[in-house]
C-alpha cells in the first residue's frame, strides 16, 4: 500500500549502508518535536539488529505505546533486551528509556566519595536541578551515551548505539557544554558562591579581592542571605566534581565528532520542521560533526501516480452531475497529489540550501506505529535501496 | 464593545502543544482574535525560534516590544521574542534597580550560569516576564496590554515550565526571590491564566495532550481548553465513500469520465484511498471522543492549504472569535 516512493531531489541517504557498516558505532537522531524521531531511532535499531548487529537504543521520552512495543515497561535506567526480534543473523536489540535524575545521581556518585555523594544528593538545590530543571535532560542523554559506549568498549555488549535526543532546539546544547562549563568554572562566580561555606568568618569581599563587592551585594540583595548560603553550601559540595564534569564534556564532544559517529537529522515535510532541520544541519556542520543526512518522515504518497491532479480534476468535473461520489473521490485524489507535490517542493527547497546533505524520504503510514511489526515496516522503508 | 468570550477573566493565555501541531500558529491567531475587539494584545515567544517574525513576515524580532499587526476597532498585536540574557538584566533592573550590575555579572560568569549552565533559571525569567507584561500599567493607570498570549514550550515541558516558581519557592524560604516566585505563581494559578493545548486528531498528539492535562491538573494549574488544529475538510459524499465495498462501482464512474483505458488500475488506487480515508475518519472520531472525555471546552481550526501566512492567521482569528475563544 505504502510501497516505493519516488526518490527526493538531492543525493540519496543510504541507510542500509550506514547501519550495516561495522564502523558505524553511534547514530544520533535529532530534529524538532513531532517528526517521528523516536520511531526512526527504534526502527533503525530493529533493522540493524535483525541484520546481525548488537544494538542498544537509548530513547528520551517515547510515546507510551511505542515504549510498550519495545518492552520498555520499567524505568530503571538500564538497557533491557527487546523480545520478539529475529535473531537468525546473530544480532540483538536492547532498549532503554533515559531516567534523567538517576543518571545525574550516578554522575555524582562516580565523581565523589560516598559521604560527599549522600550530602549532595540530599541537597534541595541538587534535587531541583536534577529532576525539575529544563536542559538537564540534554546533558544527561549525552552522559548516558558515554556510559553505554564505555560499557560497550569494555565488554563488547553492543557494537551500535542509537540515541534519540530531546525534542527541542536545545537538543544540541551539549555541544556547547565544554565551553560553557569552562566559562563558568574559570569565572569568579563559582568561587564567590562557595566562599561563605568554605571560609567561615571571612567576608566574601576579602576572600575574592576588591572589585567584587558590588557583585556580592547584588547576590545578597537578589538571592537573600538564606538562599545564598544554601546555594553556597551546594556549590562548595559539588565544587570538586566540576573538573570531572568538564573532562567528561570534553570527552563526549570528542566521541561525537569522531569517526564512527553519524548524526541523522529527522524532519517532517512541513515548513517549520524543515526550518528546524536546517538549523540542526548548520549547527552540526559548524562544529564539524559527522552528518549522515536527513530523513523526511510521513511523506504523502499517492497511489495512482499516473493520473495527474489536473486529469483527476477534469475527470471529476465531467461526471459531477451523474456520479457525484466518484467525482468526490477523484477530487480527493487530486488533493493528495497536490499535497505530495507541495511536500516535495519544501524538501527541494531545503536541498537547494543544503545541496551536499543526503536525503531519505519515508512515506506516511495509515496509522501510528505501536508494535515491532510497525517498526519493521518503517525500517524496511528506511532501508529500501535508493 | 464588550467581547463575547468564554474567557472574560483571562489575562494570560498560555498556548502549548506537541511539536508539529502548530501551537505557534494558534498562538498568533489567538492574539489576532483577541485584538479584534479593539484590545491591545502582547504575543510573546520564548524559544528563540523567531516563529512570530516568520508568520507575520517581518525581520527577526529583537528583545523589544514591537507592534506587528493591527485589527479592527483600534486593536493591536504587539510581539516580543524574549532573549534570556536581556530578560535577566531587565529583571534585575525592574525588581532590584540593578541594571548597572550587568557587566560585572557577565565578567563573573554569572550570566552564563543563569542562562545556560542552569537552564531552569531561564524559565524563571521567562514566566516572570510574562507576568510582568500582564501587570504593567501605562502611566500607572490603564493596563499596558489587555491580554498576553504566550507561545509556550511544548506539552511535554509545559507543567515544569509554569511550575518552576513553585520549585524556586521551595528553595528560597524567605527573601526577595521567594516573594517574586510567590507572586508569579499567584497569577499562574488564578483565573487570570488559562492554558490551552493544541492537538491534531491523531493518536500520539491526543495522548500527549491527555497526559499534559493530567499533569497540569495535578500541579493545580488552570487548564483552559483543547484546540484541535489542522482539521481535515469535509469531503462531499463522505458516507458513501466510507461505505464503498466495490471497485466496479468506481470503474463505472471512471468510464463515464472518459478514463476508460486505465480504469481498473485507477479504480484500485482510488479504492485504496477511500479505505484509507475511512480508516482516518474512524481514528478521528475515536480521538475526538477521547478529547471530549476531558470535559474541557474544545475549539476547532481547519487545515490551511498552502501554508500559513498573515492572511491565513486573520482567517483563523475570525474562526476563534466565532467559537468564543476570544
Amino acid at each position: 500500500m505504502s510501497g516505493q516512493m519516488r526518490p527526493l531531489d538531492g543525493p540519496a541517504l543510504d541507510i542500509e549502508q550506514l547501519i550495516q557498516d561495522p564502523r558505524t558505532r553511534i547514530i544520533v537522531c535529532c530534529g524538532s518535536g513531532g517528526v517521528g524521531k523516536t520511531t526512526t531511532a527504534a526502527a533503525l535499531g530493529l533493522r540493524a539488529a535483525e541484520n546481525g548487529r548488537s544494538v542498544c537504543v537509548l530513547t528520551i521520552d517515547p510515546a507510551r505505546r511505542l515504549a510498550q512495543a519495545m518492552g520498555l515497561t520499567v524505568l530503571d535506567n538500564t538497557p533491557r533486551p527487546v523480545t520478539g526480534i529475529n535473531t537468525a543473523r546473530g544480532g540483538s536489540l536492547s532498549a532503554m528509556m533515559l531516567d534523567m535524575k538517576r543518571t545525574f545521581d550516578e554522575v555524582v556518585e562516580s565523581h565523589s566519595d560516598q559521604a560527599r555523594a549522600q550530602h549532595i544528593l540530599a541537597n534541595p538545590f541538587y534535587q531541583a536541578l536534577s529532576s525539575s530543571f529544563a536542559g538537564t535532560q540534554e546533558y544527561m542523554a549525552m552522559e548516558k551515551l558515554s556510559q553505554l559506549r564505555a560499557q560497550a568498549d569494555r565488554d563488547g555488549t553492543w557494537d551500535l548505539i542509537i540515541v534519540d535526543t530531546p525534542p527541542s532546539r536545545s537538543a544540541l546544547d551539549f555541544l556547547d557544554a565544554p565551553e560553557r562549563l569552562s566559562s563558568f568554572l574559570d569565572g569568579k562566580f563559582i568561587r564567590i558562591l562557595s566562599a561563605p561555606a568554605r571560609g567561615a568568618g571571612k567576608g566574601i569581599g576579602r576572600l575574592v579581592g576588591a572589585g567584587v563587592g558590588l557583585f556580592a551585594g547584588v547576590l545578597n540583595k537578589v538571592l537573600g542571605a538564606q538562599l545564598l548560603s544554601d546555594l553556597g553550601t551546594f556549590v562548595a559540595a559539588i565544587d570538586t566534581m566540576f573538573g570531572g564534569f568538564r573532562q567528561r564534556a570534553v570527552e563526549t564532544y570528542a566521541l561525537l565528532a569522531a569517526e564512527g559517529t553519524a548524526f541523522v537529522v529527522v524532519a517532517a515535510p512541513e515548513r517549520d520542521a524543515l526550518r528546524e532541520a536546517s538549523f540542526f544541519v548548520d549547527r552540526l556542520s559548524a562544529d564539524h560533526m559527522p552528518l549522515a543526512g536527513l530523513v523526511v518522515n510521513r511523506m504523502q504518497n499517492a497511489n495512482a501516480d499516473d493520473l495527474s491532479a489536473d486529469q483527476a480534476r477534469a475527470a471529476a468535473e465531467r461526471i459531477e452531475d451523474e456520479d457525484a461520489m466518484v467525482a468526490s473521490l477523484l477530487t480527493m485524489h487530486a488533493m493528495r497529489l497536490d499535497e505530495a507535490a507541495r511536500q516535495r517542493r519544501l524538501v527541494a527547497r531545503f536541498s537547494g540550501a543544503h545541496p551536499s546533505v543526503s536525503l531519505r524520504g519515508v512515506p506516511a503510514l495509515a496509522q501510528d506505529v505501536h508494535d515491532l511489526e510497525g517498526l519493521r515496516e518503517i525500517g524496511a522503508l528506511l532501508g529500501q535501496p535508493t | 464593545m464588550v467581547p463575547d468570550t468564554d474567557w472574560p477573566e483571562t489575562l494570560l493565555h498560555v498556548v502549548s502543544g506537541k511539536g508539529g501541531t502548530g501551537k505557534s500558529t494558534v498562538a498568533a491567531a489567538l492574539a489576532l482574535s483577541l485584538a479584534q475587539s479593539g484590545r491591545r494584545v502582547m504575543l510573546m515567544e520564548v524559544e528563540g525560534r523567531q516563529g512570530i517574525a516568520q508568520m507575520f513576515d517581518t525581520p527577526p524580532l529583537p528583545h523589544e516590544e514591537r507592534r506587528i499587526a493591527s485589527a479592527p476597532n483600534g486593536g493591536e498585536v504587539w510581539a516580543l521574542a524574549v532573549e534570556p540574557e536581556e530578560a535577566l538584566l531587565e529583571y534585575l533592573e525592574l525588581f532590584y534597580n540593578l541594571r548597572r550590575a550587568g557587566s560585572v555579572l557577565r565578567k563573573m560568569g554569572a550570566i552564563e550560569f543563569v542562562t545556560t549552565v542552569a537552564p531552569g533559571l531561564r524559565d524563571v525569567l521567562l514566566t516572570g516576564k510574562a507576568i510582568e507584561l500582564t501587570r504593567r500599567k501605562d502611566k500607572g493607570i490603564s493596563p499596558a496590554y489587555d491580554a498576553v498570549v504566550l507561545d509556550a514550550p511544548p506539552t511535554g515541558r509545559i507543567t515544569r515550565f509554569l511550575n518552576i516558581n513553585t520549585e524556586i519557592a521551595g528553595l528560597a524560604k524567605v527573601g526577595p526571590i521567594r516573594s517574586q516566585a510567590d507572586s508569579v505563581m499567584s497569577v499562574l494559578r488564578s483565573k487570570r491564566t488559562a492554558i490551552h493545548l493544541v492537538t491534531l486528531l491523531e493518536e500520539m498528539p491526543v495522548q500527549e495532550t491527555l497526559d499534559g492535562i493530567a499533569e497540569i491538573r495535578d500541579a493545580a494549574l488552570p487548564i483552559g481548553s483543547v484546540i484541535v488544529n489542522m482539521r481535515r475538510p469535509h469531503v462531499p459524499h463522505e458516507q458513501e465513500i466510507v461505505e464503498l465495498t466495490d471497485r466496479k462501482r468506481i470503474s463505472a464512474g471512471l468510464a463515464h469520465a472518459g478514463l476508460d483505458k486505465r480504469k481498473t488500475i485507477i479504480a484500485e488506487a482510488l479504492f485504496i484511498e477511500a479505505r484509507e480515508h475511512a480508516a482516518r475518519l474512524d481514528m478521528e472520531s475515536v480521538e475526538r471522543a477521547r478529547i471530549a472525555d476531558t470535559g474541557l471546552p474544545v475549539y476547532d481550526l481547519p487545515i490551511i492549504s498552502g501554508g500559513i501566512d498573515t492572511a491565513a492567521l486573520y482567517e483563523l482569528a475570525v474562526l476563534l472569535n466565532e467559537q468564543g475563544l476570544a
